[in-house]
Formats: C-alpha cells, structure tokens, sequence
C-alpha cells in the first residue's frame, strides 16, 4: 500500500508547481492579446509609438513566457512522474486532449513566438502582426485543451471502465469535448488571464504616469489596458458566477462545501456572505445570510434545491456501500468469474466502484469494512469545508475590487481625467498583485474542491499516486522548491529592471532615459508622435 | 473506423518513432549546440553567435519532445506511467537540467554583467548535455531490460535504483546519445555561422562524430555478444484488447537481432546510423554543411530505428517479471483513442513541419558578429 506521506508529498508536490506554473500562464494569456491589439494599432495607424508598445510589452510578455514554458514542462510530465496510477487508470481519455495541444496550440505558440521577437525586420507590418495573434491564439488554444482535460477530472463524461483492462476508456469524444464543466472553466479562466494582463500594463503605465515619464507612451498603454480590462472582468464576473452552478455531484458537493450549507434548504436557497464554518459540529457561526441569492447563482433559479453537506455525505455512505459490492465483482471478474449473476452484478454496481475505491484508505480489501469504516469514508468524501468557505471569497472580493478599479479608470480615461487623479493612478499601481492572487485562489477551490477525488467519484486521490518512496519525493520537491525560487528571484530581477527602465529599453533614442534630461523629454517625444 | 486494431497499434509505434525522431532531430542540435557552447565561443559575442544561430527557433524545438511525451501518454499509457515513475530521479535530473533553457536564452544577454552571463551559459551547457546524456541511459535500460512490475491493481511499481541506471551498457548508450546530438549540433552551428566559430564547430563535428561511429559500432557488437534480448512466446492476438498481463516472454541471447534476420531490409537502420554520420563528417571536412546536416539527420534516424526495430514489438521489458513487458500489442490504447489520435497526427503534423519550415526560411542566413552587435538590444 502507498504511505499516507507519499500521497501528501505528491499533492504538495503538484500544487507547488502547478500554482507556481500559474503565475506566468494568465500574463502569458491575457498579455498576448493587449500585443495583438497594439501592433493592429500600428499597422492600422503606422504611428511609431504603437510599435513601441508592442516591442516594450513584448519585452515583459517574454521575460514571463520563458519562465511559462519552463514550468509547463514539468507539468507535462509530472502525471507520469508522480501520478502514475492515474496515468495507467485514465490516460487513454486524459492524455488525448495533452497530446493535442502539443500538436495544435504548443507548436503553434512556440514557434511563432520566436519570429514575434526576431522577425521584425524580416517581415512585412502585416506579416509581423500575422504572427503575434497567432502567439495568441496558440497560447488560447493551449489552455483550452489543458482545461478540456481538467475539467474532465471534475466531471469525467464520455468514459467507460474496462474491466478486462483495468482502466477507464474513451466512449465519446464529443463528450470529452463538450463537457459543460470544462467549457465554463476554459472562458472563466481565460478571461482572469486577459485581467491579469491588463492589470499588468494598467498598474506599470500608472508608474511613469506617476513619475511624469513617457507620458504619451503610457497614456496610451493605459487606456488600451483600462478597456480591454474592463470588459474582461465584467467576464471574469458574470462567467465565474457560471461555474458556479455546473452540475455534476462532486461540483454540487464543491458548492455546498463554498457556501458551507451543511442542510438541504428548500428553495430559494440564501447565500452566506460571512461565518465561521465548524466542520465538527456541522454548523457555520456568526453567519451572515443573503436571502435568495445562493439560488440565483447556484442553479439561476428560486426554484430548484440545493443539496447540503449533511444530505450529500448520508447519500455517499449509501453509494460506498454499492461500490463494495461493484468491487467484490470486479475481483471475481479478473479472476475469470464471469457468469452472468457477476455480470448482472458488476453492471449494476459500476458507478459507484469509485467509492468502493474510497474504502481503500481505510481498509485496504475493501469488502469487510467496518460500518464505522464506512462512515468515516463518507464523511470525509467531502472537502474541508472552512478553507474552500474562505479562499472562495478572497477571489470574490479581489473580484470586485477590479471591478471598481477598471470601471474607475475606464472612466476617467473617457473623461481625459486620469492624469490629474494621482490616487487613482497609485491605486492601479498598488493592484497589480491582486488578480495573481484571485486566480491562485481560484485554483484552489476548484483542485482542493475536488478532494477527495482525483477523478471525480472515479478515482480516489491516495490511489492515483506512483510507487515512489518518501526520499524520492523529498529530493525532487527539495530540487522544485530550490531552482523555482532561484529562477523567481531572476524573473523578478528583469521584471523589475525593465518595467523601470520602460521603453528606453528600446534604445530607439525617443525615451527618457536615452536624451538625457527627463523634463524635456517628457513633452519632447509627444510632439513627435502625436504629429 | 477505417483501420484496424492491430494496423493501429503498429502505426502509433511508428508515429512515436517519428515523433522522437522529429525531437532529435530538431531539438537535438539545440541541446548539441547547448552542450559546445562554452567550448566553441570563447568571447561574449561569439558566444551571443552561438546562441542566436537557435535564438528564434529552440522554442518550437523543444515542443517536439513535449508533444512526444503527450503523444505517449495518450497512445502508450502504461509506458507513459511505468517508465516516467521508474525512471524518477533520472527525469527529474532531465527537468531539472531543462530549466535551464528556456531562462538561459531569454535572460543571459539582458544584463550585461559577466558573472551573470557565464552562469548563464554554463546552465545553458547542463540544460544541454544532461538531457542528450539521460535519454541514452535511458534506451541503454530499455534494452536490458527494466525492473518493474504490476500488482492485480494493475499498479506498476519500479524496484530498481537511480544508480542501478548507470550500469556500463547504458553509459555507452548515453555516449552514443551525447556524441550524435553534439555531431548534430556542430553540423548546424557550421550552416549558420562564419569564421573562427564555423572553424571550431568543425573540428567539433570531426571529434564528436568520431566518438559516436565507433561508440555506436561498439554497442551494437555489445547488444550481439553480451545483452540478454527477450521475446514473445505466447500472446493474446495482436487486435485484441489490450491484456499486458496475458503473455508469456522469455529472455534469450540474440533475440534483439531476431527482427533483422526475419526483415533485412531493416539492417538500413544500422547502416544509415553509421553510413550517415561518416558521411555528414566528410561534407562537414569539406564545408558542404547543408548537406552534411542532412546526413547527420539521416544517422539520428538510423540510431533511433536500429533501438527501436532490435526490441520490436517490445518497449520496456521487464528484467523480474519478464510476462509484465510492455509491448506495442498491450501498453497501448484503446481502439477509439488510437484512432481519435491518428487524426489529429495526421492532420496536425504536416501543418507544424509546414509553418516550422516557413519560420526557419524567414530567419536563414548565417549570424554574424556585426549582426550581434548592431541588435545587441533585440537578439539573445
Ligand atoms: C489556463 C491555462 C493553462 C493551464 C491551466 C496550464 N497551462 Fe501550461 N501553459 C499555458 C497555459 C496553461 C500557456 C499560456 O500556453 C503557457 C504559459 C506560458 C507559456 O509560455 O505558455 C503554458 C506553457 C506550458 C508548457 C510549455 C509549452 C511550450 O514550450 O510552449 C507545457 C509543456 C505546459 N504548459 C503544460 C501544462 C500542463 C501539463 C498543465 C496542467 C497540469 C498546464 N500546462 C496548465
Ligand atoms: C495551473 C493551474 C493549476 C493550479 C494552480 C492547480 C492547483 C492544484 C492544487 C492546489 C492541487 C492540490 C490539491 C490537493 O491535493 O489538495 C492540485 C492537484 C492536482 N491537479 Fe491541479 N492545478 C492547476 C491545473 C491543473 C490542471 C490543468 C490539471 C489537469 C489537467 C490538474 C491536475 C491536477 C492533479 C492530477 C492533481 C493531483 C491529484 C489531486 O490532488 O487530486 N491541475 N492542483
Ligand atoms: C467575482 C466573482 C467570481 C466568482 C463568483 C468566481 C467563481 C469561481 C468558481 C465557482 C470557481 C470554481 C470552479 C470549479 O470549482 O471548478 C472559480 C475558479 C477560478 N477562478 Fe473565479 N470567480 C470570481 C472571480 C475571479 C477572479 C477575479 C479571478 C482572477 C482574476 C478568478 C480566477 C479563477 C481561476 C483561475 C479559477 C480556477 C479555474 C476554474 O476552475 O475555472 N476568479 N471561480
């Protein structure tokens, strides 16, 4: 049997690296887009300083792509590395939508993305352009079929378990690709990527606007990145909300355990705002309730119910029950038992092996658990719940606070005011952490939301693990956390080093720090631009 | 469905040979040229040259060897799962080592320090060699034979050791490896540079070319003389459901040559590994790199297939539990997956080689040093 410790070293293991991968995706996403939107400035307007836009921009996007790319690999073959199990168990689903998007978005991205930096001479203003939005498009698509294959491991549809082949299998690849989970979370999370690259150039133009620098360059910079971010958290918003109410019984138990709604309430359902979940004694303190609006989100109506922890946990212990007998079945079919009484059995039992797997935890043969045995795998079949109650609502409010920032500055930027609000300018300076920090927590509800499963009712998590000893995993995540944080203090040395430095990194000689004294200069390239 | 189960099993065995050979041969000068690069540039330009003759282009490389690992996990899971999780400090070493290469490239020349450049460059060497090195070691296993096996789960668990990996055939392997991406690289440094690092990338082919002919020559009398193969003696139909447990294997001498005396024509295998890179060493002697790049791509192949063909069908035999090989008639997917799969190859593929193509036209010529230091702001 696996050691608990193995299982725990590899889920950390996995959510150091995939947050950390997630620090570079959503400026990759939403930054190669605000390039895409410049350059056709420029090659609609020809005015030079769009062009600059698009190198200086284009400087940062690469900084961060490098380290984007760095971290994917990883990723890529961690499954196979780390979770092993699950690789044997669901790879001829899981890893189809893996391959194609090396085949259709990584190949797309990366090889394009060297002519986005190297090709400016080689190539024709139109031709140029061309590439960058197929930068873009590569990395858009590249989160599609990664979060195609996510959202499979919260809703798995259009699979089959094979018991002759011990695995699940592929039935329908419509359904893979159309699953309603997956869909939902490939617009919300790209569209937090498109907020997080306007954010980036909102809060970076906000600091020369500050220090009175480059003023034309980073006026238009901020207005690009105040629209383009605008409409994109108004997406993020009203999408989020959408991920809320997909279906499927580990994403209802996900939502009862965000909203810590320990009782089936009969409709309409209230959201609470605030309390203090107690997972002990199944009550939420101190809980301050907004009548209806859980309904409206959870299933868009006032009329359907809401399943609560207490009733989801008594329904698991029932379906764990079933799942014993799937897997007594199971044995006795790779054993060579197959009369149709097994049979009969097996087919009737099957969804639920998953949770006959649960057991496996705690009693490793699985048939003969102890009714306490049981219970115990019931009650912990749901995530806990005072964490997911928690980080769901940092998002949330980081939510609206963009919001309000973007609508501000959306604002002024109509009004022609944003220069003279220095508060405003500070404010969008002071922000740029907050949608990294939004999508982290965003994660986490939807990954630890989805323990205890690997694949949702398919696949516990302590099952999908690889045979590895603890020392293994000591030296990799020691050699993780190690070169990650080396290779972060490097990021964040250029990033730092170059978003001051600004376009005079350009060496054109239209910059600050290039002509020498800043006061001229602050008005000098304007006339020239704008001409 | 147009083809059948079995057709589709040997098909994906090719198409994951074209896919590692399509990383070899793209990404394998990259991790060739990462390897020269503090041998051959010896000044900070020469070594921005270097760099910048695969500057636009490694990226989209690289992705052949990740697409090649997705493409195995989708067609071959098993393999996917017990390789990837018996070969794990190896891989992580491999990881590790990768790092250093998307942020080498970017980041070296954005500060002008020394220190910063040379540290730079020397992870652009490990990010280089360690890989080209590790995969060697790793097919040098595969041909031995690994010690894995499955519970009634159908858990694979791995009991050997990282160091039982660098027994004295796998290390000759990963010289094999090592010397041909480095002969590749050089190959690749002489069609995009001039001068003094042209010369020094010359005598670099010569050297590591030579190393890996009589290398490769030595592993293949080796694999004759003293390297247990296996074969299959009983098994399932090669169209039915995938059973790894269902066959029996057993381990002899010479069975990794059986595939040759049964098909000679794949004896081409051997010959174009060998015949390739002599060829590609005397069109380099005589400054004819383009096409002695062509050659050198011919003798990866060579090497590749002759690994391939000499375990056909198996892919990562066991050395304990030899029934519990993985071979391209079981570790494989299901029909539909196989299937869904051979499409979006099919479709895919030719549009990557077709854009790859494009790109490397755009950005032809040699890379010089008056180029470096007029960009010196805009190139790597
Ligand atoms: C929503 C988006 C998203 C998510 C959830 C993930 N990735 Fe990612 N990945 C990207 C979006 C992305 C990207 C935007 O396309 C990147 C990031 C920066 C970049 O350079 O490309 C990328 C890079 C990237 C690369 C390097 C590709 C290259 O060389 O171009 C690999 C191999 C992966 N990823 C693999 C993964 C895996 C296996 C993930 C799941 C565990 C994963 N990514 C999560
Ligand atoms: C890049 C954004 C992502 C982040 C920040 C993230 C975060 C996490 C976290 C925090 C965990 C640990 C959960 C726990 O054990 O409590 C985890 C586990 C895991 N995630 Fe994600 N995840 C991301 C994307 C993905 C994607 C796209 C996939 C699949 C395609 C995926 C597959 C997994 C798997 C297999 C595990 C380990 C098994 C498990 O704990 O269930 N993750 N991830
Ligand atoms: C303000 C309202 C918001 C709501 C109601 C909301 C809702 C949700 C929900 C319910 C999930 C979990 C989906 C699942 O369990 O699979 C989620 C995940 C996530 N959220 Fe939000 N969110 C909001 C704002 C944001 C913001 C501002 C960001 C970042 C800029 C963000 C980024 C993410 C990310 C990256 C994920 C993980 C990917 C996914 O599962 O879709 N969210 N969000």
């Amino acid at each position: 049997m696996i050691s608990e410790s193995v299982v725990d070293l590899s889920r950390l293991q996995f959510a150091v690296t995939a947050m950390y991968h997630f620090l570079f995706v959503p400026l990759t996403l939403g930054l190669s887009w605000l390039l895409v939107i410049m350059e056709s400035v420029y090659v609609m307007t020809g005015k030079e300083v769009y062009k600059d836009m698009t190198r200086f921009w284009g400087k940062l996007f690469g900084i961060n792509f490098a380290l984007g790319v760095t971290t994917g690999i990883t990723m890529e073959f961690q499954f196979g590395t780390n979770w092993a199990y699950y690789s044997h168990y669901v790879g001829d689903i899981f890893g189809v939508p893996l391959a194609i998007e090396g085949l259709m978005a990584f190949f797309l991205e990366s090889t394009f993305v060297g002519l986005f930096f190297f090709g400016w001479d080689r190539l024709s203003k139109r031709g140029h352009l061309a590439v960058t939005v197929l930068v873009a498009i590569g990395s858009n698509l590249s989160a599609l079929w990664i979060l195609i294959a996510n959202g499979w491991m919260q809703n798995p549809t259009g699979a089959e378990f094979n018991y002759q082949t011990m695995r699940m299998e592929l039935s329908s690849f419509a359904d893979i690709f159309f699953n309603p989970v997956a869909q939902v979370k490939f617009v919300h999370t790209v569209a937090a990527g498109y907020v997080t690259g306007s954010l980036f150039v909102l809060g970076i133009s906000a600091y020369y606007m500050l220090k009175g620098r480059d003023l034309p360059f980073a006026r238009r910079s901020f207005a690009i990145a105040s629209g383009f971010g605008l409409a994109s958290i108004l997406s993020v918003i009203v999408l989020g909300d959408e991920s809320g109410y997909e279906i499927g019984d580990v994403q209802k138990a996900k939502l009862a355990v965000i909203e810590a709604e320990w009782e089936t309430h009969e409709p309409p359902a209230a959201f609470t705002l605030f309390g203090f979940p107690d997972q002990e004694r199944q009550t939420t303190d101190y809980a301050v309730k907004i009548p209806y609006a859980l309904g409206l989100i959870a299933t868009r109506s006032v009329d359907e119910k809401i399943t609560g922890i207490k009733d989801i946990i008594e329904r698991n212990e029932q379906r764990i029950r079933d799942g014993i007998l799937a897997y007594e079945a199971l044995l006795k079919l790779r054993t060579g038992d197959d009369s149709a009484e097994v049979k009969d059995s097996f087919e009737r039992y099957k969804s639920d092996l998953g949770y006959g797997l649960l057991l496996k935890r705690y009693h490793p043969e699985v048939s003969g658990a102890t009714d306490e045995q049981i219970q115990q795998a019931a009650r912990e079949s749901i995530p806990r719940v005072a964490p997911m109650f928690w980080v769901f609502r940092i998002m949330v409010v980081f939510g609206f606070l963009m919001l309000f920032l973007f609508g501000i500055t959306f604002y002024y930027c109509v009004r022609r005011q944003v220069q003279q609000r220095r508060w405003i300018l500070r404010m969008a300076l002071y922000s740029i952490p907050l949608p990294w920090l939004a999508a982290e927590a965003g994660w986490f509800v939807a990954e630890y939301g989805r323990q205890p499963w690997a694949i949702g009712e398919v696949l516990p998590t302590h099952l999908a693990t690889s045979t590895l000893g603890v020392g293994d995993l000591i030296f990799s995540l020691a050699g993780f956390i190690g070169f990650y944080t080396l290779l972060l203090i490097a990021e964040l040395y250029l990033m730092f080093k170059y978003a001051r430095l600004g376009p005079s990194s350009l060496h054109t000689g239209r910059y600050h720090y290039e002509a020498g004294g800043g006061a001229v200069l602050a008005h000098q390239p304007q006339s020239r631009q704008d001409a | 469905m147009i083809f059948d189960y079995d057709m589709l099993k040997l098909i994906w065995w090719l198409f994951v040979g074209v896919l590692l050979i399509g990383f070899a041969l793209t990404d394998g000068f990259d991790l060739g040229i990462g390897t020269l690069l503090p041998f051959l540039g010896r000044t900070d330009t020469e070594r921005r040259i270097i760099i910048n003759s695969v500057g636009p282009t490694w990226d989209g490389n690289q992705v052949w060897f990740i697409t090649a690992g997705g493409a195995v996990f989708a067609a071959w899971p098993a393999v996917y799962a017990a390789a990837f999780s018996g070969f794990y400090i190896a891989l992580m070493l491999v990881l590790f080592a990768l790092f250093f290469r998307p942020v080498g490239f970017d980041y070296r020349s954005k500060v002008e320090d020394s220190r910063w450049r040379k540290a730079w460059d020397w992870g652009l060497f490990a990010g280089g060699a360690v890989p080209a090195l590790v995969f060697g070691v790793a097919f040098g296993n595969l041909l031995q034979g690994v010690p894995f096996q499955y519970d009634d789960m159908m858990r694979p668990s791995y009991t050997g050791s990282f160091f039982g990996l660098l027994n004295p055939f796998a290390l000759l392997a990963g010289v094999v490896s090592l010397t041909m991406l480095v002969m590749h690289g050089a190959v690749f440094l002489q069609v995009r540079t001039e001068g003094v690092v042209y010369a020094r990338a010359k005598t670099a082919a010569r050297i590591a070319g030579s190393i890996m002919i009589v290398a490769f020559a030595l592993a293949g009398v080796w694999l004759y003389l003293g390297i247990e193969g296996y074969r299959v003696i009983t098994m399932p139909l090669t169209d039915a459901m995938p059973n790894i447990l269902g066959k029996t294997v057993e381990r002899g001498a010479g069975a990794w040559l059986e595939n040759y005396a049964s098909y000679p024509l794949t004896m081409l295998a051997p010959v174009f590994g060998i015949a390739g890179a002599v060829l590609a060493l005397m069109l380099s002697a005589r400054d004819r790199p383009g096409t002695a790049f062509v050659f050198s791509g011919l003798s990866l192949a060579g090497v590749i297939l002759t690994a391939g063909i000499s375990m056909f069908p198996f892919i990562m035999p066991s050395s304990i539990r030899p029934d519990h090989s993985l071979i391209a008639w079981d570790a494989t997917s299901s029909h539909l997956t196989l299937t869904w799969m051979f499409w979006a190859t099919l479709l895919f593929l030719p549009i990557v080689i077709a854009y790859t193509a494009w790109v490397y036209h755009v950005m032809r010529g040699k890379v010089t040093a008056k180029m470096i230091e007029e960009k010196s702001h805009s190139v790597y």
